[in-house]
């Protein structure tokens, strides 16, 4: 073998033509033709107001915070299933401290609820080896249970002014404090994914376990930790929740497992695992709270909209996953 | 390694299987075939060589239809077919052994090989002992003693390896191209390989042989074509080439063989490296070793006798019910491969695709994937720093790549195999255990991996080498455990020249 062949050589690889578009091209193309569809179509709705933008962004913040974990959960090569109620259970213990005690204890304990549910998730899916999917799918019963179960079916109204406004309902000069939190987690999110060596052992992990645990890798840990971390923010998710609505229901949350899954797969990342994009899911995100927002402007109704939102997804899903490679 | 003298006769000339002129490949801009041209003879073997990333396994994937060719002809069977695409009938003549394995392992071998083809009764349902039976006739044909019911995924790689080609051969096509089918298998199952091939010639089957053993190649072959870069630079009958200028051929230069032992010293008066005492679970029968820093300790047997389950005991995979493992006079309590790692040694596998590699993700990454923390300060990847690291072991192993970005999938098989190596090379171990490190790579890069594992034994890394290949035992172990039925039955020291010659391992194996 010549030496110019076997060293790297770097002006080569960026001349070649790209079979396929850069990962996440569709997701961008995808966005502005939504958008600019709506645009047009929804010109005497409002749709392009500034207040119905706003509103469309807040919507977004809950479901692109759990789109970050669930990010991290598929790209180990596990799911979570029961984030809805783990939404649900934060909030109800959340407003149910507050009212009786303060935000100090309110707060954490409603982040110990995520803690707790990711813990047992990861611990029983690595010592049981039963897949991630089904240990969640009988968790999310349990937690949906416990969450119904606490006041009886009763909504608790939150009164903390000080909790609702650092939790989604204030601004912070012009920035709705929904907005910093989303930027905040996504710049932990992607540093974490992109940047640290468990970012690059989760992707590891998730590409190849074998392979992955004959590196040295610890893989029961990552996939444990992977579950972890899709469950807080899946608490977190409910502790702006609660600060956006004043209140806590047993059905908080219980619509968004779909919209999640569908938002970071249409971000680019995979479901089998082993690739992903933080920034993607946000931009999936953005994708489904434009969806949400149109079919409502649109005058949809309620059950309307849930049939049409189905078909959306699987449609948005099935193009972002046109580009998948397989060879 | 002489070249046989009686290199056999077969028809190099006479009715025509297969040929393809002008053949052209690009993938992503970058052409890998440059116009070849290629003859198969009915009833003849014909050997294919050439290095890692030549462009072998793009060629005869282009002949049976798995990739369109960019340009040139294709005729099969005398009835032109079309090289832009897949041709039904074309395929229907072909029968193929991947390079990649392509079993389906939660699956028994007889499902395997009758996949898709399964015999019905009247009922229409399957009928499992007309399976098996036919799977037992097709592996009784490459001379293989496999149970049709065992499951793939219980089989060393090497039985993997005979199952493919059984699945192969029992499709009753005209033509059977090989992609490198002896990879892992040792001298005595070659040796019935290449009789079942030689009772398919006469038959009046062509074969295509795909191999970096070039003394097979000469062995088995009528005919060889040699390629280099892409073009075709030799291609004759092999009782017109010798060894040499098929080396030359593939390489454009000659080469020297790394192959001969070289006298080390090897200090043993000292306590081991690593001492191994007892180890017992139900693939290894409490086998006891000790290996001392600096020495290459060779591991010899048949396939299935147990020398991989021995290095996968080590190295905390397989599960043990008894004995210990020392490292330097301390316990090292190995539970996993991360406690392994921990305590300095590392592991090549046997099978790259599914215990070495992430297919879908980049050179770089692979090669960084059992290092990550050692290119990070608080947690946070140094990526540049890891890139030059990762780019010093793409250059030192000679690994043909476009840069660390493609997904190592898209490396020719002997490439990727030097990527499985780079990565354990860059965990720094402290004993490397290395599971036939050699499968699938051309005479040049044997040499560079066999270099870099005596360059790192010189520096006082303690090797174990499990080798299909005698001649890399021969050639490189300092002593050799001999292993038969999952136990160690002898260990052979090097006290005089010659000791550990080729064929002093091979009696020692089949005694
Ligand atoms: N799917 C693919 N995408 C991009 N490049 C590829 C792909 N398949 C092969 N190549 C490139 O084509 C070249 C020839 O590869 P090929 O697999 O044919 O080599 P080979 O001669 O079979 O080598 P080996 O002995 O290592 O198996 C290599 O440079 C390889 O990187
Ligand atoms: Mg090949």
């Amino acid at each position: 073998m010549s030496d110019g062949q076997s060293a790297v050589v770097p002006g080569r690889g960026r001349l070649r033509i790209p079979r396929r578009l850069p990962s996440g091209a569709v997701v961008y193309i995808g966005f502005v033709g939504i958008f600019l569809f709506f645009a047009v179509t929804l010109r005497d709705n409002g749709f392009l107001t500034i207040d119905n933008q706003l509103n469309v962004l807040r919507q977004t913040a809950f479901v692109s915070v759990m789109a970050f974990g669930t990010t991290f959960a598929l790209s180990a090569g596990e799911i979570d299933l029961s984030i809805g109620q783990v939404v649900a259970l934060t909030a109800m213990v959340t407003a149910v401290l507050l009212r009786d005690m303060n935000a100090l204890v309110a707060v954490p304990a409603g982040l110990s609820v995520g803690v707790i549910t990711g813990l047992t998730n990861g611990l029983l899916t690595t010592k049981l080896r039963v897949p991630s999917f089904l240990i969640t799918l009988g968790m999310g019963g349990i937690i949906g249970g416990l969450s119904r179960w606490i006041t009886n079916l009763q909504p608790v109204p939150v009164l903390d002014d000080n909790y609702t406004f650092v939790f989604g309902s204030g601004n912070i000069g012009p920035f709705p404090t929904l907005f910093v939190w989303t930027i905040a987690v996504l710049l932990v999110a992607h540093l974490v994914y992109r940047k640290t060596t468990f970012g690059r052992q989760l992707l590891a992990t998730g590409g190849n376990r074998i392979a992955a645990r004959y590196s040295g890798i610890n893989t029961a840990r990552i996939r444990i930790a992977s579950l972890v971390i899709c469950s807080v923010t899946a608490s977190l998710a409910g502790l702006l929740y609660v600060g956006r609505l004043h209140s806590a229901r047993y059905t908080l949350g219980e619509t968004d497992l779909l919209t999640v899954i569908a938002a970071a797969v249409i971000g680019g990342t995979s479901m089998a695992g082993g690739r992903g994009s933080i920034m993607g899911a946000l931009l999936g995100s953005l994708v489904m709270g434009v969806l949400n927002n149109g079919l409502i402007l649109m005058g949809f109704s309620i059950t309307e909209q849930d049939i049409a939102r189905g078909v959306i997804i699987i449609v948005a899903v099935a193009l972002s996953l046109r580009e998948a490679p397989e060879g | 390694m002489t070249a046989s003298p009686t290199a056999p006769v077969g028809p190099t000339t006479g009715p025509v299987a297969l040929a393809a002129r002008g053949v052209r490949k690009s993938f992503h801009g970058v052409e890998v075939l440059h116009g070849v041209d290629f003859t198969l003879h009915r009833g003849e073997v014909h050997g294919l060589v050439g290095q890692n990333g030549a462009g072998k396994s793009t060629l005869v994937k282009i002949l049976n239809g798995v990739y369109a060719g960019d340009a040139g002809e294709l005729e099969i069977n005398g009835t032109p077919a079309v090289v832009r695409g897949r041709d039904e009938a074309g395929k229907r003549a072909i029968a193929m052994v991947f390079q990649e394995f392509s079993l389906i392992t939660s699956m028994s071998v007889g499902q395997n090989i009758l996949l898709a083809r399964e015999p019905t009764g009247r009922s229409g349902l399957i009928d499992d002992r007309e399976v098996r039976r036919r799977a037992q006739a097709a592996l009784a044909r490459v001379g293989a003693d496999i149970d049709p019911d065992r499951l793939v995924e219980d089989l060393p790689v090497g039985s993997r390896q005979l199952v493919e080609i059984a699945k192969a051969i029992s499709q009753d096509a005209s033509i059977l191209i090989l992609d490198e089918p002896t990879a892992s298998l040792s001298a005595t199952e070659i040796q019935s390989l290449s009789q079942a091939i030689r009772n398919l010639t006469t038959h009046g089957i062509s074969v295509v042989f795909i191999s970096h053993h070039l003394n097979e190649v000469v062995d088995i072959c009528d005919r060889v074509t040699v390629l280099r870069d892409g073009n075709v630079t030799l291609s004759g009958p092999t009782s017109e080439v010798t060894l040499s200028t098929m080396i030359e051929a593939m390489l454009g230069k000659s080469l020297e063989s790394a192959l001969a032992y070289q006298a080390r010293d090897v200090d043993r008066t000292g306590p081991p490296l690593l001492r191994v005492a007892g180890l017992r679970n139900s693939r290894v029968h409490d086998v006891s070793c000790e290996l001392w820093a600096g020495e290459i300790l060779g591991v010899a047997g048949l396939l299935g006798s147990g020398k991989s389950e021995l290095l996968r005991a080590i190295f905390g995979i397989d599960r043990l019910d008894a004995g210990t493992v020392e490292l330097r006079g301390r316990p090292a309590h190995i539970r996993n491969p991360a406690d392994a790692l921990r305590v300095g040694i590392a592991l090549v596998p046997e099978d790259r695709g599914r215990a070495g590699l992430v297919r879908e993700h980049s050179v770089g990454h692979n090669i960084l994937m059992a290092s990550w923390t050692r290119y990070a300060r608080g947690g946070f990847v140094d990526d540049r720093a890891a890139n030059t690291a990762a780019g010093s072991f793409v250059e030192q192993l000679r690994i043909r790549t476009q840069g660390l970005q493609p997904p190592v999938k898209t490396l020719s098989g002997g490439n990727q195999q030097k990527v499985v190596v780079a990565k354990n090379l860059s965990a720094s171990p402290r004993v490397l255990l290395l599971d036939d490190p050699t499968v699938g790579v051309d005479v040049g890069s044997k040499r560079e991996i066999l270099m870099e594992v005596r360059e790192l034994a010189a520096h006082g890394t303690g090797v174990m080498l499990v080798s299909s290949e005698l001649e890399v035992l021969s050639g490189l172990a300092d002593r050799v455990l001999v292993m038969r039925d999952h136990a160690v039955r002898a260990v052979l020291e090097r006290s005089a020249a010659g000791d550990l010659s080729e064929e002093a391992l091979s009696r020692a194996v089949q005694e």
